[in-house]
């Protein structure tokens, strides 16, 4: 099987690793170098729930080969807090309630981090449609909307 | 530790004490854990035929494959396992009856590998006909799936019927509903279906098993019963329960689709084979749809009666349970439904039989509501109809005729105080019900609909709950619990009871996870919205034996009575001598005794348990009994839609809610347990069917099952409570975890009929079905 060899940084640090060809980025952080804060639901690009960002934007892990991503910048949840402080996303999002069983926590604060970045000031729709690869089955999603708005209302991107 | 602490917590809605770790990736899910390169990974080989005959198994060429280090078959588990009913092989033995059965297990050294050696594991089939729908499961002369039904065994309120596809019966004779019909003035009749959905963890189903040289089996699983595990699979492997122990971390998800037992015992069989080494199994999303457990399919047919006065009469219901091809679980949801076939009315007569039937269908088990979403789909919409024809408004109907404390129910028991009748009035008022607003274009049209509804934890009655707490030396507060963390916020409100009994502040307190059998005390399951309420009680137990025993040193130590001291903020006080004692290394070390007698106290550990002890059977031809639950949660929706009749598709403009949850210890956490499952009750409504052909699953992907994205969710939904307290309850609570997902659809169907005049007795109500509806 062949093997590449890949340098990246996750989280600003470089990373090195030598994987086969038809391992996917979520397979790259999660079993190749052990960074497991983003999940796997579905590997079929539809859930979100392993949605990281590649050089600024929002990707679905599990639909990029771990070989496209050599020379990028990648982000992940564990890269969000800096010395143990949440930055402000996260913490809207203890602060409304917008965590419950947290699978897809990391996925729509990647994506809704990504969107602040882009956006200031997002209105409800452009939050909800930002939002709509990211799939929770158990907030019902109102109170993650409130905490991007109330994000977003303290002028603080991801 | 001195910022912002929150004394006497119960009540206020702190924060969740899982949301750090899960804004930070540092939340240790099933999957996250590492096993280094000693890992084995596992892949199922699954029948391709809804009903088969296995006619020979050869799997020599896939243990030939480099890098296969075990295959596992049903010569390897020949034992029956099961919670209610034990009619399931872990791998199929002879013959297999769903798409998806288990036949045989792969152990390799990567997924790669074990997935490719699946593929030449040899399977000869000789298929049988394939029942794939419960009426057809009825039937005198329909193919048997079980033959050896007489031989499974089951709890005592189970009552299998060997010979036929009946796993399951209940019966209510109440009254007498055929004199009854002659008094109404008048009767509707209909015929209901609920498909198959599937409860959609974002996480899916994973677990990682290993046998040691000892003897001792730990299973690792994303389970909402590590301790239901351990006694189910322990029991059919001939393992002591005392060397088999379940480690639950977080779990992404649950809605019941992670109780009892599912894909579990498989890879704790597989393990076994490869003594030493870790065996991991992850299902796919696509195997998740159809392989662990789905929501059961239901035909209902209703008869319902009523007077011109306002007072529904009598009730006849069937229920047809498809419930799969092992019905291990499900069976008790043929009973919860038969006992709560009224839904929450005051009915006199009442005729029920609810059949739980063996289909050729994914594994039928329990999810949120446990049967109660479905038997609403055909109990609201048909008080709604009766409302109608005898000329009457819904609420007013619904108000008139809805259960209060002290009312006898359809088993006989008599009710507990409860503020049904708020609810409904707070969700009529929230939608302000009976004014009518404009559509917001001309190829619109508006509605509103209401529905209640009722459900009581459906388990043994028996299920116990255990606690403990133990100081640490700084006075903060260790918590066991065997309850688990599926994101209703379990771990938060129990540590407010455990703070709020004891006298600490909410951020003294620690929960002790993950869940561990070896350590972690005895909790029967993660199920039935039973958390706060049994664990709850034991937590308060536990927390008020360990304030006894400090407040029993403290007064030998003060040379006072311990009736004048209290814990208040984490300190001892006297109102007596208005004394005050940090429990700061008093709680581990105890206190000196003056003139240097000595010491007196130590490591405070206090203890607790609750198990309901007042349950009793129900007559199994009447259904009649003195207590068949412990008690009902009841609330009710409110629902006003606009429907596009050029589209056919719905929007929800506002959806109210509001439950009696006897007191609420986490009033958000109340709330957004609300949200989540108005959520999910309205994507089942309107959205959700795992569609069977014959059998084969056609839409298992998200893709073509879709559930509710941030667009499609309901933007207003108004989540309210009242608080009528539950005698035993800790602080008067109950569960509500299930209950937001019950009245959903049903009150959606009605505002639909209010805005079209057409009904529907089938869901999901798509935009394709309600258009082409409109077409006729």
């Amino acid at each position: 099987m062949t093997r590449h060899t890949i340098n990246l940084s996750v989280n600003g640090v470089r990373e090195y690793a030598e994987v086969p060809s038809h391992w996917t980025l979520l397979k790259l952080l999660r079993e190749g170098l052990a960074i497991t804060g983003t999940k796997n639901g579905c590997e079929a690009g539809e859930c979100g729930a392993c949605t990281v960002l590649m050089d600024g934007e929002p990707v679905n892990s599990c639909m990029v080969l771990a070989v496209e991503a050599d020379g990028a910048e990648i982000l992940t949840v564990e890269g969000l807090a800096r010395d143990g402080k949440l930055n402000a996303l996260q913490q809207a999002f203890v602060d409304e309630g917008a965590v419950q069983c947290g699978f897809c926590t990391p996925g729509v604060l990647l994506t809704a981090g990504a969107l602040l970045e882009r956006v200031a000031n997002p209105s409800e729709d452009e939050i909800r449609e930002a939002l709509v690869g990211n799939l929770c089955r158990c907030t019902g999603y109102t109170r993650i909307v409130q905490a991007v708005q109330k994000a977003a209302s303290e002028g603080i991107g991801g | 530790m001195t910022e912002n602490l929150t004394p006497n917590p119960v009540g206020k809605s702190v924060r969740r004490v899982d949301a750090f770790d899960k804004v930070t990736g540092a939340a240790e899910f099933t999957d996250d854990l590492q096993f280094g390169p000693g890992l084995l990974y596992g892949h199922i080989v699954r029948s391709p035929h809804p009903h088969a005959l296995i006619k020979k198994l050869d799997a020599s060429k896939a243990l030939a494959h480099p890098g296969v280090k075990a295959v596992v078959t049903g010569e390897d588990t020949p034992g029956f396992i099961g919670l209610y009913l034990q009619d399931r092989h872990i791998f199929c033995t002879d013959r297999v009856r769903y798409v998806g059965d288990p036949v045989a297990g792969v152990v390799a050294v990567s997924e790669d590998i074990a997935d490719q050696a699946a593929q030449l594991v040899e399977v000869e089939y000789e298929l049988l006909p394939a029942v794939v729908d419960p009426l057809q499961a009825a039937q005198p002369d329909a193919p048997l799936l079980h033959p050896d039904m007489a031989s499974y065994e089951a709890v005592p309120f189970i009552f299998p019927q060997p010979g036929t596809n009946v796993s399951n019966v209940f019966r209510v004779r109440k009254g007498d509903p055929e004199a009854a019909w002659e008094q109404c003035d008048a009767v509707i009749e209909g015929e209901f279906r609920v498909p198959h959905i599937q409860h959609v963890p974002i996480e899916p189903h994973v677990a990682i098993s290993r046998w040691d040289p000892s003897g001792e089996v730990t299973l690792w699983s994303s389970t909402q019963s590590p301790f239901a595990q351990r006694d189910l699979i322990a029991k059919t492997l001939g393992v002591s329960q005392g060397d088999m122990r379940v480690i639950g971390n977080y779990i992404g998800g649950g809605f019941g689709a992670k109780a009892g037992v599912s894909m579990e015992a498989l890879v704790v069989a597989m393990a076994r084979k490869v003594q030493g080494r870790p065996v991991k199994l992850r299902v796919t999303r696509e195997e998740e749809f159809f392989c662990c457990f789905v929501r059961q399919g239901l035909a209902a047919k209703v008869k319902i009666g009523g007077t011109k006065e306002g007072k529904i009469l009598a009730l006849q219901v069937e229920y047809y349970w498809d419930a799969g091809a092992y019905t291990e679980y499900g069976v008790n949801i043929t009973r919860a439904s038969g006992y709560s076939s009224t839904g929450p009315y005051r009915i006199p007569n009442v005729k029920t039989d609810s059949y739980c039937l063996y289909t050729n269908h994914p594994v039928g088990g329990p999810m949120r509501g446990f049967g109660m979403p479905e038997i609403h789909w055909s109990i609201e919409q048909s008080v709604s109809r009766l409302a109608e024809a005898l000329g009457l408004d819904a609420v007013e109907f619904r108000l008139k005729n809805c259960l209060r404390g002290g009312d006898t129910i359809v088993t006989g028991m008599k009710m507990h105080p409860m503020g049904l009748d708020d609810c409904i009035q707070k969700v009529a008022d929230a939608v302000e019900w009976g004014q009518e607003s404009p559509p917001s274009a001309p190829h619109k049209r508006r509605g509103k609909g209401v529905a209640a509804c009722w459900k009581a934890p459906a388990m043994p009655p028996n299920p116990g709950s255990e606690a403990w707490v133990r100081f640490n030396e700084d006075a903060t507060l260790s918590v066991g619990l065997g309850g688990q963390e599926l994101g209703q916020g379990t771990f938060t409100v129990s540590a407010q009871m455990a703070a709020e009994a004891l006298g600490l502040p909410f951020e003294w307190v620690r929960i002790s996870r993950p869940l561990d059998t070896k350590y972690s005390p005895y909790e029967w399951q993660t199920v039935a919205s039973r958390l706060t309420w049994s664990m709850g009680n034991a937590i308060k137990a536990a927390a008020l034996d360990a304030r006894r025993q400090i407040l029993e040193i403290v007064a030998q130590y003060w040379d006072e009575d311990k009736d004048d001291l209290d814990i208040r903020a984490g300190e001892v006080v006297s109102y007596k001598s208005e004394r005050s004692l940090s429990l700061k290394n008093m709680v581990v070390y105890g206190l000196p005794l003056p003139d240097d007698e000595g010491w007196i106290g130590g490591p405070i550990m206090g203890r607790g348990k609750f198990m309901p002890s007042y349950v009793t059977s129900l007559d199994p031809e009447t259904g009649q009994g003195k207590r068949a639950v412990v008690h009902y949660t009841t609330g009710a929706q409110a629902v006003e839609l606009e429907v596009d009749t050029e589209t056919g598709q719905v929007e929800i403009l506002r959806l109210a809610a509001a439950y009696d949850v006897g007191k609420a210890i986490n009033p958000e956490l109340v709330l957004a347990q609300i949200e989540g499952g108005v959520v999910q009750g309205a994507s089942s409504a309107l959205l959700e069917e795992l569609k069977l052909v014959d059998g084969q699953p056609v839409n298992p992907s998200f893709t073509d099952y879709r559930i509710m994205t941030a667009v499609d969710a309901p933007r207003k939904i108004l989540g309210e409570y009242v608080e009528v307290p539950q005698d035993d309850g800790p602080w008067g609570a109950r569960g509500v975890g299930e209950h937001p997902m019950i009245a959903t659809a049903p009150a959606i169907a009605n505002a639909i009929y209010d805005a079209l005049g057409v009904r529907f007795n089938e869901m999901p109500l798509t935009a394709e079905r309600i258009f082409m509806a409109l077409q006729e």
